[in-house]
């Protein structure tokens, strides 16, 4: 684990190529049915940069990453992708950019009529039909591989525990190679040597590939060591953003409290 | 008194409201099937479920029905002394009247029920919301191909039940009343070209539609687990028997107008 948290510290230094955001929210608002759950709140995460996004249940959390993915519309406010608004695109346009992004749902949402190997190939066989098919049982294998799950392939996902659904879940995002990762608690439900060995994935595609990352976690501890960025949300808005040591220098009770208690 | 009167606009507005969502579910569909990639596979997978697991349905229900009937004609018609018209009244009854209702009421039950509780549980697991985020259009993968997997299957398998019903239709009659099969045949059909069931037999491609439509609708538009799941089940097969009833009075008007 010190492993992980060394090239974690390595690489914020040598990251800051900066550019145009990946993703930017601006001021978005959400609510349901009177439930104001976002408000107002913005945020960007650059290529090569993680962002973890912390906060109480029911903050909204995952809502914010559904907008992002357009699985939600924002009541109002901008998401831009590579600057490009999504808010009120047509699906297939969204569609076009959903293919540069791979989603972890926060309970895995496997397709539970399709074995675990069939479950990566799904992206590949409807979107890369361009390579053969013995290159996309390859990929499958390689992908599964990095999560730990090689020895499962043909299980279904109702026979592996919630942990293993979520690498599973993480390969099958992983599988069309996006610029831009959205993983909504990659760790929740792991033991902490899959959680380590997640994290270091996680660092190594931001290290080799570049991706642009937003993780939403309780773990404050993977946190600190697989973002360049933390945001804390409270009540629809960003309480503070900053570095970990932004974090713990802060008066603000509410960080205070969730460094301490973490 | 005020409250009935509430929970009746409730009411009302409840039923526009469904109706609207259907109207843009099935535009969402529609447009989402005719424009490509068309998901071949999936089809042809849903083909297969859908005929397979009605297949044996209509097989029973089809040749109780052509027994029933026969017994039933049998008994009218000798009180009118009207016996020689035993083959044509159970023809006519089997694929005019009985084959294609009771048909769309099996698959109702059986497919309709199928697909709502299945994509209702791929709604609230958020299988759906994966096919989307992996830049896949579900309309397209899941509610075009099960929808047309029933319109295509519901007049063979109407076939399928007209068939059975009038293999123990006659068989119950010869029992009492030996009677070849070919003789049967041919005095059922005398008189009345083959094209003149047709109307009847393929306006199950309507029911198809219905059932498909509806269940697919009410799987997709799912909302609070498995208590959710349940009542989509219920309510896609309670509405798609209720809808294809309703539709089946203006059909059988339409065929008499356009085919008298
Ligand atoms: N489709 C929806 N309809 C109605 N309310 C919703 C919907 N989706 C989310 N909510 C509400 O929005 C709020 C935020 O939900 P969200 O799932 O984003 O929380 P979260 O921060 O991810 O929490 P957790 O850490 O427990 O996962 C909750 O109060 C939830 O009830
Ligand atoms: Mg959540």
């Amino acid at each position: 684990m010190a492993t992980a948290y060394d090239i974690a510290m390595k690489h914020g230094d040598t990251e800051k190529d900066g550019g145009a955001p990946v993703v930017a929210v601006e001021n978005l608002h959400k609510s349901f049915e009177g439930l104001k759950v976002l408000n107002g709140i913005s945020l960007s995460v650059s290529r090569g940069e993680t962002l973890a996004v912390l906060g109480r249940s029911g903050t909204g959390k995952s809502v914010l990453l559904r907008l992002i993915i357009g699985l939600e519309k924002p009541d109002s406010g901008s998401i831009r992708i590579h600057g490009r608004n999504i808010v009120g695109l047509a699906l297939d346009r969204v569609g076009e950019i959903r293919k540069k992004m791979g989603f972890l749902f926060q309970h895995a949402a496997l397709y539970d009529s399709l074995t675990v190997a069939e479950n990566v190939a799904f992206p590949l066989e409807h979107h890369r039909r361009d390579i053969s098919r013995s290159e996309r049982g390859d990929r499958v294998k390689r992908l599964l591989a990095e999560v730990g799950m090689e020895g499962d392939f043909g299980k279904m996902p109702s026979d592996i525990s919630g942990g293993m659904q979520k690498r599973v879940g993480l390969a099958r995002a992983l599988a069309l190679e996006p610029e831009i990762l959205l993983l909504d608690e990659p760790t929740a439900g792991l033991d902490p040597i899959s959680s380590a060995e997640i994290d270091d994935l996680i660092l190594k595609l931001q290290r080799e590939r570049q991706m642009a990352s937003i993780v939403v976690t309780h773990d404050l501890h993977s946190a600190r060591i697989i973002a360049n960025r933390l945001a804390l949300l409270d009540q629809g808005n960003v309480v503070i953003e900053g570095a970990f040591e932004d974090l713990q220098q802060s008066d603000i009770v509410l960080v205070k409290e969730f460094l301490k208690l973490s | 008194m005020t409250t009935a009167a509430s929970s009746a606009t409730g009411l009302v507005n409840g039923f526009f409201e469904w109706f609207g969502n259907l109207g843009i579910f099935s535009w969402q569909v529609f447009r989402a099937a005719v424009t490509p990639p068309f998901e071949w596979r999936e089809l042809i997978r849903q083909l297969d479920e859908v005929g397979s697991k009605s297949f044996p349905l209509v097989v029973m229900a089809g040749s109780a029905i052509g027994v029933i009937i026969s017994l039933e004609a049998r008994y009218s018609l000798s009180r009118f002394g009207a016996k020689s018209m035993f083959p044509a009244t159970l023809v006519y009854s089997v694929i005019q009247v009985m084959g294609p209702i009771i048909t769309g009421l099996v698959v109702s039950g059986r497919v309709g029920a199928g697909i709502g509780a299945e994509l209702a549980s791929m709604k609230v697991t958020e299988q759906i919301d994966a096919i989307e985020a992996s830049a896949i259009n579900p309309y397209r993968l899941l509610a075009a191909t099960r929808i047309l997997a029933c319109i295509l299957m519901l007049p063979l398998l109407t076939l399928a039940t007209d068939a059975c019903a009038l293999l123990t239709g006659w068989f119950a009659q010869t029992l009492v009343e030996p009677l070849s099969f070919h003789q049967f045949i041919q005095d059922g059909f005398k008189g009345s070209t083959f094209s003149a069931f047709m109307p009847q037999t393929f306006k199950t491609a309507v029911y198809g539609l219905i059932i498909g439509l509806i269940a697919c609708f009410q799987g997709m538009r799912t909302r609070g687990g498995a208590e959710g799941v349940g009542r989509a089940a219920t309510n896609s097969v309670v509405l798609a028997s209720l809808f294809l009833i309703l539709a089946d009075v203006v059909l059988v008007k339409f065929i008499l107008v356009v085919f008298p």
